[in-house]
This record gives C-alpha cells, sequence and structure tokens, in this order.
C-alpha cells in the first residue's frame, strides 16, 4: 500500500504495489490516447523542487498532476532563491510540505530525498538524488519492458554504459534482480556497477559483467543503453575509445533477435546512432512516453483515495 | 582463567576483555588515545585465552566509556567485555552489545551524501552483516567495511 508513503528507493515499493501500477498505468495511459484527463486529484497540490536541472522528469511529473486534475506550484530556480541564501534543505521541506499536498525533489547529493521524507509532514517522492536513486525512472523501465516485450520474467537484459554513476542503472538492477532474469553488464572497467548494489541483490550468480556486448548481444531481450559522460574520464583518448565501443549502430541492432527492444532513459548523445529510431527494436521514445501515465499511476496511489 | 595479571592491577577504571587478537590497536584508535593522553593505557595484544585462542586486552586508568565509544568497540570486537573497575574491584561487568542503528558515531565516506553537508541531521548507519563487517548509510544507501570506519 503506497497511501500517504513517501517513494525515495525502489525498495520503498514492493512487488504487488508494482503489479498494481502496472495496471493502473496501462488505464491512466487509456485515458490520455481518449485525449481525457481526470479530475481524480482536483483540490490537491504538488510542489516540485528541482535542485538540478531536468527536463523529461519535470515535465512529466508536472504534466502527470495536470492530468490528474490538480495543480503544481514550483520554484524555478531553488538552487539560486533558496541555496544562496543558505536555507538548509530541511527548512525548505518544511515550508513545502506545509504548502503542498505531495513534494517531488531532484536534489545533487545522495539522501537529500530521505532526508526531506524525514522533515516533510507530506509524502516525498524522489525524482533523483545524485547517483544515488531514481525509483520513478525504474518503475517506468520495468513498466515498459513489461508493455513492450509481454512480461519482465524469462527475459535476458543486457545494461551498456555508466553503471557506476548513472543512478538509473543502480534502482532498475536492485528491481530487476527480484523478478526471475538474466542480467548482463556492459561496461568499461572504470565505470562498473559499485560494490553497494551487490549489497542489495540476492542472488549475485544471475548478474554477469562483461567489456563488451559483442557475446552477449545475440541472447538480449532488453538492452538498457545509458550514457557514457566525457567527465568520468581524465584521459580524453580513452574516453574516445571507449565512446566507440560502446554505441548501437545498425550493424550492432542487425544481430539482435527480431522481438528484443532497445530502452535509453534519455537524453542520448551517440550512444545510439539516429539510423537505429527508425529501426523496430527501438522504444526509448515509447519509454519517455510511458513517463506520464506511470507518474499518474503512483501519483494517485500515494493522494487518491 | 589467566592465574597471573599480564598488566598490574589498577585502582579504577575500565578493562576492555576479550578483543580478537590484533584489534585492540583499533579499539585504541576509537578510545582517540593521542600523544597528549592524561590517563594510563596498557595494551595486551596477543594473550592466550581459554575461550578465544588469542585475545587483546586494553586497561584503561581512571576513564570510562560512554554510549557511542561502546558502539563503535562492538563493531570490531563484538564480544568483548566491559569490566568497570573501582577501587581494585570489579563493580560491574557486561559485554558490549552490537546496536542496530549506530546513530550519530560516524561520518559516511561518501562525500557527496547529504549527511557531510550542513542539514541538522544526525548520521545514520544499519547494519548490513557482522561478519564481515558491513553497515550502510540510511541516508545514501552507500555501503561501508571495516577499513573504511577504522582508516
Ligand atoms: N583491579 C583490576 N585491575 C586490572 N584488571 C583487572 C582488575 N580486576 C579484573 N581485571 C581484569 O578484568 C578482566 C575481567 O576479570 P574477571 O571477571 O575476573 O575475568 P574473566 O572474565 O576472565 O573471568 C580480566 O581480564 C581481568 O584480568
Ligand atoms: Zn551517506
Amino acid at each position: 500500500m503506497l497511501k500517504n508513503r513517501s517513494v525515495v528507493s525502489i525498495e520503498d515499493v514492493d512487488s504487488d504495489d508494482l503489479n498494481d501500477l502496472f495496471d493502473l498505468s496501462d488505464s491512466m495511459l487509456r485515458t490520455i490516447e481518449k485525449g481525457g484527463s481526470t479530475d481524480l486529484l482536483r483540490n490537491k497540490i504538488m510542489a516540485t523542487l528541482f535542485y538540478e536541472p531536468s527536463t523529461r522528469t519535470r515535465l512529466s511529473f508536472e504534466s502527470a498532476m495536470h492530468r490528474l486534475g490538480g495543480s503544481v506550484i514550483t520554484v524555478s530556480d531553488v538552487k539560486t532563491s533558496s541555496v544562496a541564501k543558505g536555507e538548509t534543505l530541511a527548512d525548505t521541506i518544511r515550508m513545502a510540505s506545509s504548502y503542498s499536498d505531495i513534494i517531488v525533489i531532484r536534489h545533487p547529493l545522495e539522501g537529500a530525498a530521505r532526508l526531506a521524507s524525514k522533515f516533510a509532514n507530506r509524502p516525498v517522492i524522489n525524482a533523483g538524488d545524485g547517483s544515488g536513486q531514481h525509483p520513478t525512472q525504474t518503475i517506468l523501465d520495468l513498466y515498459t519492458m513489461r508493455k513492450e516485450t509481454g512480461s519482465i520474467d524469462g527475459k535476458v537484459v543486457t545494461m551498456v554504459g555508466d553503471l557506476r554513476y548513472g543512478r538509473t542503472i543502480h534502482s532498475l538492477i536492485i528491481a530487476l534482480s527480484k523478478y526471475d532474469v538474466k542480467i548482463n553488464l556492459v561496461s568499461p572497467q572504470i565505470l562498473r556497477l559499485p560494490e553497494y548494489v551487490y549489497t542489495k541483490i540476492g542472488d549475485r550468480s544471475r548478474i554477469k559483467e562483461y567489456d563488451d556486448l559483442s557475446s552477449v548481444i545475440a541472447d538480449t531481450d532488453v538492452l538498457y543503453v545509458t550514457r557514457i559522460q566525457k567527465e568520468r574520464f581524465t584521459d580524453q583518448n580513452e574516453y574516445q575509445s571507449v565512446i566507440g565501443s560502446y554505441s548501437v549502430d545498425g550493424d550492432l541492432v542487425s544481430k539482435m533477435k527480431k522481438d528484443a527492444i532497445i530502452m535509453h532513459p534519455l537524453p542520448r548523445v551517440d550512444e545510439i546512432r539516429p539510423e537505429v529510431d527508425e529501426l523496430p527494436q527501438a522504444r526509448y521514445f515509447k519509454q519517455a512516453y510511458y513517463g506520464v501515465p506511470v507518474r499518474m499511476a503512483l501519483i494517485y496511489r500515494i493522494l487518491g483515495d | 582463567m589467566e592465574k597471573t595479571l599480564r598488566i598490574s592491577k589498577i585502582r579504577d577504571g575500565t578493562v576492555i576483555d576479550h578483543v580478537p587478537s590484533g584489534k585492540g590497536i583499533r579499539v585504541i584508535g576509537i578510545l582517540g588515545v593521542h600523544e597528549d593522553v592524561n590517563y594510563t593505557v596498557s595494551l595486551a595484544i596477543h594473550v592466550p585465552s581459554s575461550k578465544m585462542g588469542f585475545k587483546d586486552v586494553i586497561k584503561i586508568e581512571n576513564r570510562f566509556l560512554d554510549r557511542n565509544e561502546l558502539d563503535m568497540i562492538s563493531l570490531i570486537a563484538p564480544n568483548a567485555t566491559i569490566s568497570i573497575i573501582k577501587n581494585y574491584e570489579i563493580s560491574e561487568k557486561f559485554q558490549v552489545e552490537l546496536p542496530s542503528r549506530l546513530i550519530g558515531v560516524l561520518k559516511c565516506r561518501n562525500q557527496n551524501c547529504i549527511t557531510n553537508t550542513h542539514e541538522p541531521v544526525e548520521s545514520e548507519f544499519e547494519i548490513v552483516s557482522k561478519h564481515p563487517l558491513v553497515i550502510r548509510c540510511v541516508y545514501c544507501e552507500r555501503t561501508m567495511g571495516e577499513k573504511d570506519i577504522f582508516s
């Protein structure tokens, strides 16, 4: 049961909650596709506090709240208005929770959303904390896998790119480890999955690490691609050589199963070539599209009757 | 039973017994014994013990331990016995207890953790595993092992 609860980490959402959210997302999606909105959350107010730039996540949260008939208040630039005055996050949250029914927060420091949930007397949704968690992205990723492949169980999921700092990856691996899946992790040595994520996974034997995609691409059902950021490398030559060997192009996709899918949390840069966009395996724009119905489902479960 | 005391009797103070052999130095570190120490500290390393094979024993004169120190000692010496000595006699004797949460006794090693800023919260860790020792920050969720905690 998610009613009145904060969602800071994907572990705050159990598997019954997830299945319920998937079904509810389906019906929210139907509502959107019929061109409609609802008034389920009329009179409810969401406060969005983004201490870090975001396009997709912020827009999809705000759109979701509007489609549920609620309203949104926001600070256009918390970083300059509040942080600059030296106000603590704890105080900003106390204030925001007295003006709203639910708080959505994105912050550059890990643990910020957990802290917010301790000072708010309203539910808090973590929209990303540093390289920590991003649970709504994870729910959306799982929903996309289920919707686009039929089921999550039984699949081979290959994750490629920055597995060290990519917060969407950490939550997703923790969530996937509760399903019957095989996980391949493909990354350069310096961007491997951090040990602390492994400590949250019961059965490590279902996860295998690889240096490149060639040996796993043919078996993959879901290819989850993330961006490798230039800033992570001290040696720019190394970056150039790495980026080449992890990018997804038409040639690579031709080696994939016909019914495999390619996902990406977006924004992408060079890691997926534009020619891939037209191929049937490409589902990353669909994935982004599902962001609104999934967040509608979550917000409704927390705030609805 | 030890027949002889390796370190002579103390009048008042604390004995930390049944510390795993070799970990005594870490206990000294927890107690914050530095160059400017103003009480007597004795450390016996690798003392034969009927229960443990070998153990370390620490005796400190005129000093008693607080909750945080006991919590920290329990992390590396979960079976340590604490004896409080008053006038050469043991006035109180108990075992340290590993708490389920460590609150305010340690800093999170993650530089990017919200608890390392000026927010009004104490650090907080849960115990993930005792052997080997692994604790997790309840804020940033990063884990720390014995090496991270005591370095
Ligand atoms: N007055 C004292 N001064 C210093 N150490 C003492 C004193 N009394 C007891 N001890 C030490 O405190 C520990 C606990 O004492 P005791 O309960 O007698 O031993 P044990 O736990 O081995 O049965 C032992 O290591 C013992 O040597
Ligand atoms: Zn931390």
